[in-house]
């Protein structure tokens, strides 16, 4: 507990220190780029990116060693990874545009094709009669021990990158990903548009391998992104929102992951980042799935009490078993199932509200108000004291039949 | 140098405006064909839309009518052809176009609000760094209170009707202060209410000397709304104004058996001594 604390405070040597921002600053990087992935809907480019950066380590490593270097040279490694992850992401794009074969499918033979290749190389690299091979298996799942100070520097000029990049192509890529005919013809180069998208999570990617590892950078390029969905319905909100999720789960996974030994690195991020989705998914104000629950029931309750309170003002028999019972409950109904005092008054109340907006329909048509309605808002909520005085001048002029007539 | 490059670009300003003056066409098309993995969407389109009108692009499902469009406006490539707009290429006329496509082309729950969906509209404006002044803002305000969706600019878009996104969709293009616009069956589905904002604001569009195409779908209004007809069914069937080419002849050659004579009839109460 105290090594985790130290962690989080930056207190607990160069080294944890180190790996602790260079791991947030990924995150964030990671949360941002990863949002315009998921707007755009193509979410699992990146896990085909990700599989795809293998082959490359495998391919650097046994140059540099041929070329009697040091086959773990990080710069020489990264740049392996990225060069097979465009040509990866290169194959699918062709794929999607001169087949018929869609993006899923495209994606699937990419992914497992490359990342087969890459598990050969990887296998002819261990049989090498050379030394220092060890090392190489952490780009699966990441690790943060042996990371340098050239290494955070890196990363966080890859941050530093994606993140100005974002900024200057926000406009561009959110018109990309809502509406991309009308984003053509405003001369957007919406192929540049993409590019720049793919390459920013490729840049992601190639960075985050050594801490996290490329079977799980999909997860921290994408949960911070559908985990922001739930609480805001603004694009905007979600780039920040997403990138902090981001930056906060790198943080405190690399902090647990550094103050307890031998937990790796990446997953324990992505575990934190996951627990983040699930007490959004349940509990999020906007969009969780419990508030959602909550309000459809309230709703339903008013539904039912509403159509029981006009049942009793045209005395109709009521028979539904929850309007019986919410209807109790308001001691508008008394157990015999005659109405109470305050029944009647409701019910008048009920048929008023509904009279009265059936006329401001009516006479405030263009003023989009029907969804108010159909939520069953009462009428002064919508109206002002004056609105429904004017309201109710029109309402006694009129015979009630054709008022219940008109809008139906 | 800079300076002969910059009289250049003035002298090729002018000479678009002039072109702009003097045309009497909002958008001239000649052998256009489009072609999606074999098989032909488009043959060899002439078509020419005149200036300060309301077009309409009639034909029946999968005759080609969006792809029209859409190949005009180089959305999606075309095999061979020429587009020319009030006799200027494509990339000159750009900024005088306001494109207003399907509605179901796009994902609706899509985070955005009304207000951010207008905003978009300006993004070329505005360029990469530029702020929304609040004169921006009021002209989006302005944009959305003449489609009558002013008091639901902070929603959602998802939570809209079908008819209410569509008139987001037309505040957007509306806000673009453009002179042609290119509107993709803006009535299909919408409620009649939006159906006659819609067609108000459109018609006081072609008041203010703007030309408006629309791909349409509903024969029963086409009179009313329009004074140019395009008949489309992968080739041109007709082309002109919509009193002498709005005939039971040409609907009959551009939707063939599909056309009930029962339904011309009540389009053309006249059809029956005509063809008679």
């Amino acid at each position: 507990m105290n090594n985790f604390l130290n962690a989080l405070i930056f207190n607990a040597g160069y080294n944890t220190n180190l790996v602790t921002f260079g791991a947030t600053l990924l995150g964030f990087s990671a949360g941002i780029s990863g949002t315009f992935l998921f707007l755009r809907k193509r979410a699992l480019v990146c896990d085909a990116i990700a599989h795809a950066t293998l082959p490359g380590i495998g391919l650097a490593f046994i140059t540099m060693v041929l070329l009697g270097g040091d086959g773990r040279n990080l710069a020489g490694l990264l740049t392996g990874s990225i060069v097979t992850a465009s040509l990866g992401t290169a194959t699918i794009s062709w794929i999607v545009h001169n087949t018929r074969l869609t993006e899923d499918a495209a994606i699937g033979a990419v992914l497992s094709v490359f990342f087969g290749f890459g598990i050969v190389l990887l296998t002819i690299i261990q049989s090498m009669a050379i030394g220092y091979q060890a090392g190489l298996e952490h780009f699966f799942l990441g690790a943060t021990a042996g990371m340098l100070f050239q290494d955070a520097i890196i990363i966080s000029l890859g941050g530093v990158l994606t993140v100005a990049t974002i900024l200057l192509l926000r406009r561009p890529m959110m018109l990309v990903a809502f509406d991309i005919n009308y984003a053509y013809t405003r001369g957007y180069n919406v192929q540049l548009v993409d590019f720049t998208i793919m390459a920013l999570v490729l840049a992601v990617t190639a960075i985050s391998l050594k801490i996290v590892g490329l079977i799980l950078i999909v997860a921290m390029l994408i949960i911070p992104a559908v985990t922001a969905r739930f609480w805001t319905e603004r694009s905007d909100h979600i780039l920040w929102i997403a990138s902090g999720i981001g930056a906060v789960s790198s943080y405190i996974g690399t902090a647990l992951s550094a103050s307890v030994s031998a937990l790796p690195t990446g997953p324990v991020i992505v575990i934190v980042c996951t627990s983040m989705f699930i007490f959004s998914l349940f509990l999020a104000p906007a969009r969780g799935i419990i508030v959602v629950m909550y309000n459809n029931w309230q709703f339903q309750k008013r539904v039912h009490l509403r159509q029981g309170l006009l049942a009793l003002a045209s005395s109709e028999v009521i028979r539904d078993a929850l309007t019986l019972k919410l209807l109790r409950r308001a001691k508008c109904l008394r157990k015999d199932g005659v109405a109470t005092s305050t029944g009647i008054i409701k019910a008048q109340q009920a048929v008023l509200d509904e009279r009265r907006w059936k006329i401001a329909l009516r006479i405030f048509e263009k003023y989009n108000l029907k969804s108010h309605y159909y939520r069953l808002t009462p009428i002064d909520v919508v109206f002002t004291s004056e609105e429904i005085a004017k309201i109710d001048s029109i309402l006694t002029e009129l015979p009630t039949t054709s008022i219940d007539n008109s809008i139906t | 140098m800079l300076i002969n490059v910059a009289l250049n670009l003035t002298a090729r300003d002018e000479r678009a405006m002039n072109n702009y003056n003097r045309s009497k066409s909002a958008l001239t098309v000649l052998d256009l064909t489009v072609s999606y993995s074999g098989k032909t969407a488009l043959f060899s389109v002439d078509a020419n839309f005149p200036i300060e009108s309301m077009s309409a692009i009639i034909g029946p499902n999968g005759a080609g009518k969006s792809s029209f469009l859409k190949a005009v406006l180089n959305i999606t490539p075309s095999l061979s052809g020429k587009v020319k707009i009030f006799d200027m290429s494509l990339k000159q006329a750009r900024e005088h176009i306001a494109y207003v496509p399907q509605r179901t082309s796009i994902d609706w729950d899509f985070p955005a609000s009304v207000l951010d969906v207008v905003k978009m509209g300006l993004y070329r404006e505005l360029g990469l760094f530029g702020w929304l002044t609040t004169a921006h803002l009021k002209a989006a305000y302005e944009a959305l209170d003449r489609v009558g969706m002013a008091n639901l600019a902070n929603r959602q878009i998802g939570q809209l009707s079908g008819g209410q996104q569509q008139r987001v969709f037309l505040a957007r293009a509306l806000i673009q202060n453009a002179k042609l616009y290119l509107l993709d069956e803006p009535f299909a589905g919408v409620d009649a209410a939006t159906e006659r904002i819609m067609i108000d604001v459109l018609k006081e569009l072609k008041t203010n000397c703007k030309s408006i195409i629309c791909v349409h779908h509903d024969l029963a209004t086409v009179r009313s709304y329009f004074d140019h007809v395009f008949f489309i069914n992968i080739e041109k069937v007709a082309e002109g104004p919509t009193a002498s080419t709005f005939t039971p002849e040409n609907l009959r050659t551009t939707y063939g058996e599909r056309l009930a004579a029962t339904h011309i009839e009540q389009l053309h109460p006249d059809a029956s001594v005509i063809t008679a």
